[in-house]
């Protein structure tokens, strides 16, 4: 009996003892018609090879272990920025339980979000009674101020028409005709988490600039001298959204944050649950479109949102999740000659802190080959970093990344001589991905928490970046944006190759010649 | 902390009874109405617990339910290791629950197991507008030329393919047949079937009677050669390693377990199955509908167990020794008399930090009654639970073995419900899920995830209540709790405000 009251045992230790291990030899031998040991090492074998390679990228209808998810979760990353606002999901209610976990198992925080619970007669007869009963229940529990409507891959198929929809719940008494909710088609079977992010923001900006669905007048819109700010889809936005408006603070920039979700996602643990905190409040929201300008971090989320403020007379301004000193700096810069404003000295000092560190730490870089999957904003961000550190980013693949992304992270290898040997690859998930790791092994991965299963296949260690994180804690709430958090990623990315060498040099009398107490 | 143990049976029944109606308060007429029939606190000696079940969510009241897809692939069938389960529809679905389930099992994954695989047909407008069955036959062209191992293909249907009229069931059966017989399982389980999980886990268990089962030769013998102690364990998913941590104690007593259903199963076991003896039924809301499919038409019996705390595990592996002969009988109190001395260790470490503590559960079909005996083993006391997805049979089984009086029952809660309950009630732990857990810890309740096992587990079995007993401990009386109210600000926090009203 291995279990002890005294050392209670957990799942990675119990099982390991004779009578687990006996126990599962026999089951397997005896019960499960196993394949012969010699044909799954024959198989492991093959799936390591350029052949197997060119078949894998041969397929054309299977997806296996996609780095995308579908865009109601981009909609609700969206909603709940904005001050009091639940998200309402209108369809199948099982996607909400989805997008719910999701995100709390990421920030370990809770979300808070609401489905219209269609099932199979709404399937038929639309889900219009859901929206009427969905919106009434939701105004009158949770008291949000706003309640922003997406909808799921359901209540697309079936074609439920949502500015009608709400319209009637609005003239059945469901909310206050005045009340605020801004909607946006999401559907599941076009584009990606960030197509819904892109998607649920215009609808928001729609609502406020553009009239209320019809129901007040457009805005007009008075130019002042504040920018609006984009973060997109983003694992990091606690951190990222705070390091920004500590950088826009020290510079004396106005700024509107559009979808704030850096304190309802961060709230503390003082007795009480605050469903709401924080949050781009409505008056702001509505205000924006007076901006001078519009930033967003992440192109790829905004393909639609920025044109359409673009629309409204806004200077726009992209960036690709800019990380490190060169993307810092053109961010900085960008900021500073739209608003007029200096760069403060404090943040030259940062700056001059990333290369200092960066220049002490960088023969421990200079020449790793990197392998990068993820949005293709952060792909783009991360892989100029490396680039800037002297380091190659072999690798570079994004499922939900299409051609015109493609060019343009081919231009950026083009344009330094450490990314003449990286090639891109749009459209493809982490089983093409494990391919490339066995036929053009690079020294790291950087990824999110799905590459564990890459590691364990490939040996290639993960380098954990990304969304989602699921197996390691808070790394959320620390910026990779700014000088500062140019820094983390540094530092995320040394301590790997630092762990890496040590557990390569670690045994005694063999190879712990080299295990240096000093790097 | 607790108030209910300065309390008597009654001023809980009335307080329990005020709560209820307070909270209803905050709904429309209709929905009040519609509400109110899912509440109720429990009477001793009645049959069931008073509330209504299995009726669909109201829309917009954050209900915690999940949908029939992941009913059947997140639950019955996803754990099958041998079989590449397709989660075809857009990706999202697929990609949520993606490994989330932690249904431990041993194999190499990508070349002869697939569990922690996601396989999408990743829909795109296209699929939408013209169909998806040639996208999904190829996609079986391409498993079966990329993953030449697996042993079999299910599709695991998501919203849309039931709304454009695809036919899986044509695609399977051609791709079957082209592929030697080659077990494919189409799978109904699109999510707006039903009203929770629970109509997917009776389409996931109809499914394998109708492509596995019917689908056998009958004349193929067995691979194994059966003795009177074949055995099925049916209805555990292998959680943090739930089913090995109960496998042992029924081969200790000296059955042999022929299939796990379905955690670290295989197709082969689900084959081996209407060969077993016995069926052991663990999760009886997932899978009764297959074990009462085999008793009629293989005539196997089945019997529901518990082992979750050793008062429970004693008595189940007693039960299921009674359907076999002495050698078992025997071997089922040489089991309970060689774990007594950990069980003994184990109670006198944490009974005494945790006796008197209460809990509220809210969970899926089967634990929110389950887990009630381990508690109580621990000198805990359940003071309110509900389940997700529980039918009328769940609640009777409840009412007449497990909850005590006065107990709060509250069935598809809401989130406004359950903030409110646990704000009033004040119990010393809640366990629930994931999109629970951090509300009630941000009000400084101690939370343990009763689906996931917080990452921990097994909780089953004499192994398993080790792990249990200590996890509990820690939730309860972490020195984190200690330090939720800030010191300098003179109120206390709102949970214990609303107590002194």
């Amino acid at each position: 009996m291995p279990q002890n009251a005294d050392n209670v045992l957990d799942h990675f230790e119990l099982f390991r003892g004779p009578e687990y291990q006996q126990m599962l030899a026999n089951k397997k031998r005896m019960f499960e018609n196993p394949r012969d040991p010699a044909e799954v090492e024959r198989i492991r074998e093959w799936a390591k090879t350029p052949e197997y390679q060119e078949k894998n990228f041969a397929r054309e209808a299977l997806t296996v272990n996609p780095a995308k998810a579908c865009q109601p979760l981009g909609a609700v990353f969206v909603a709940v920025g904005f001050e009091s606002t639940i998200p309402f999901v209108h369809g199948s209610q099982g996607c909400v339980a989805y997008y719910r976990s999701h995100f709390s198992r990421h920030f370990k925080e809770p979300t808070s979000c609401v489905s219209s619970s269609m099932t199979e007669d709404a399937a038929v007869f639309g889900g219009l009674n859901n929206m009427i009963d969905g919106l009434a229940n939701t105004y009158n529990m949770y008291k949000p101020k706003m309640i922003a409507v997406s909808t799921t891959c359901m209540a697309e198929v079936i074609g439920d028409d949502l500015n009608a929809f709400i319209k009637t719940a609005k003239e059945k008494g469901s909310v206050p005709a005045e009340y605020d909710v801004p909607f946006a088609h999401t559907p599941a079977f076009v584009g990606s988490h960030i197509t819904g992010y892109d998607n649920a923001m215009k609808g928001v900006l729609e609502h406020f600039w553009d009239g209320k669905a019809g129901t007040t007048d457009k805005l007009v819109r008075e130019p002042n001298e504040k920018i609006n700010f984009l973060g997109g889809f983003d694992g990091y936005t606690v951190g990222n959204l705070r390091e920004i408006k500590r950088i826009f603070n020290l510079m004396g920039v106005e700024y509107t944050i559009l979808g704030d979700n850096s304190d309802v996602w961060d709230t503390p643990t003082d007795g009480e649950f605050r469903m709401y905190d924080g949050g781009t409040t409505l008056e702001e929201a509505a205000a924006a479109v007076h901006a001078k300008a519009t930033i967003s971090m992440q192109e790829y989320c905004t393909e639609k949102t920025l044109p359409f403020i673009k629309g409204h007379g806004h200077e726009v301004v992209a960036f690709n999740h800019p990380v490190g000193v060169a993307a810092t700096d053109k961010f900085l810069m960008e900021v500073s000659r739209i608003t007029g404003k200096e760069i403060p000295e404090e943040l030259a000092k940062e700056r001059g802190r990333l290369v200092d560190a960066i220049a002490d730490s960088s023969a421990h870089i200079h020449g790793k080959k990197f392998a990068i999957y993820g949005d293709p904003d952060l792909c783009y961000g991360l892989a100029a970093f490396l680039l800037e550190l002297g380091a190659e980013p072999t690798t570079v693949l994004a499922t939900n990344g299409g051609p015109k992304w493609a060019q343009k992270m081919q231009a950026l290898f083009d344009s330094s001589p450490f990314g003449q040997n990286c090639k891109v690859y749009p459209n493809r998930d982490l089983w093409h991905m494990r391919s490339l790791l066995f036929t053009e092994p690079v020294d790291f991965l950087i990824g999110n928490t799905y590459g564990k299963y890459l590691e364990r296949d490939t040996g290639t260690p993960l380098i954990r970046i990304g969304f989602p994180i699921f197996d390691r804690h808070h790394h959320h709430r620390r910026p990779v944006w700014g000088y500062q958090g140019g820094m983390n990623v540094l530092i995320t990315i040394l301590d790997k190759i630092f762990d890496t060498i040590d557990a390569n040099t670690i045994v005694p009398a063999k190879t712990d010649y080299s295990f240096d107490i000093i790097r | 902390m607790s108030l209910a143990e300065k309390q008597s049976v009654a001023e809980i029944k009335a307080r329990n009874k005020e709560l209820i109606a307070e909270v209803l308060k905050v709904y429309p007429e209709k929905t009040a109405k519609r509400r109110a029939k899912h509440l109720n606190v429990h009477e001793s000696g009645k049959s069931d617990c008073g509330v209504k079940s299995n009726i669909k969510s109201i829309p917009g009241v954050m209900t915690i339910r999940g949908c029939a897809y992941a009913g059947s692939k997140g639950v019955v069938w996803g754990p099958i290791k041998d079989m590449i389960h397709i989660s075809h529809g857009p990706v999202g679905c697929g990609q949520y629950s993606w490994a989330a389930r932690r249904n431990y099992y041993i194999g190499t994954t990508g070349i002869d197991t697939f569990v922690t695989m996601q396989f999408t047909s990743d829909f795109q407008e296209k699929d939408i507008v013209f169909g998806g069955d040639k996208k999904l036959a190829k996609i079986m062209d391409e498993i079966q030329e990329l993953f030449p191992l697996n042993n079999g293909i299910t599709v695991q249907s998501e919203c849309p393919i039931g709304l454009i009229g695809d036919d899986i069931e044509a695609v399977s059966k051609s791709k079957s047949k082209e592929y030697d017989g080659k077990t494919i399982v189409p799978v109904r389980c699109e999510g707006f079937r039903g009203v929770s999980q629970s109509l997917g886990h009776h389409i996931a268990n109809d499914a394998i009677r109708d492509w596995v089962f019917d689908k056998m030769d009958p004349a193929k013998p067995a691979p194994f050669e059966a003795t009177p102690y074949d055995v099925a364990i049916i209805g555990d998913y292998n959680i943090g390693g739930d089913a090995w941590s109960s496998r042992i104690l029924l081969e200790e007593m000296g059955l042999r377990v022929i299939a796990q259903w379905s955690g670290d199963g295989s197709l082969a076991e689900l084959e081996n199955t209407p060969k077993a003896k016995l069926n052991v039924l663990h999760c009886y809301r997932s899978m009764n509908y297959i074990s009462r499919h085999m008793e009629e038409k293989f005539g196997i019996p089945w019997c529901e167990y518990n082992f979750f705390g050793p008062s429970k595990i004693a008595e189940s592996l007693r039960k299921i020794a009674g359907y076999f002969d002495d050698k078992i009988k025997e071997g089922a109190e040489r089991v309970i008399a060689k774990y007594q001395p950990l069980m003994d260790a184990v109670i006198a470490k944490y009974r005494p930090r945790l006796e008197g503590k209460t809990v509220m559960l809210y969970v899926g079909g089967l634990r929110p009654r389950h887990v009630i005996g381990a508690y109580e083993d621990l000198g805990m006391e359940v003071v309110g639970t509900g389940y997700e997805f529980a039918h009328n049979d769940d609640y009777q089984r409840t009412a007449q073995h497990y909850v005590k009086d006065g107990t709060i029952i509250y069935d598809d809660v809401t989130g406004y419900e359950f903030e409110k309950f646990v704000e009033k009630i004040q119990p010393d732990l809640v366990g629930s899920g994931i999109k629970e857990k951090y509300v009630f810890q941000k009000m400084g309740v101690p939370f343990r995830q009763m689906h996931s096992w917080d990452y921990s587990g097994p909780y089953h079995g004499y192994d398993g209540f080790a792990i249990f007993a200590r996890d509990m401990d820690m939730a309860i009386n972490s020195p984190v709790w200690k330090m939720t109210n800030t010191p300098w600000k003179k109120s206390p926090s709102k949970p214990t405000l609303l107590a002194a009203e």
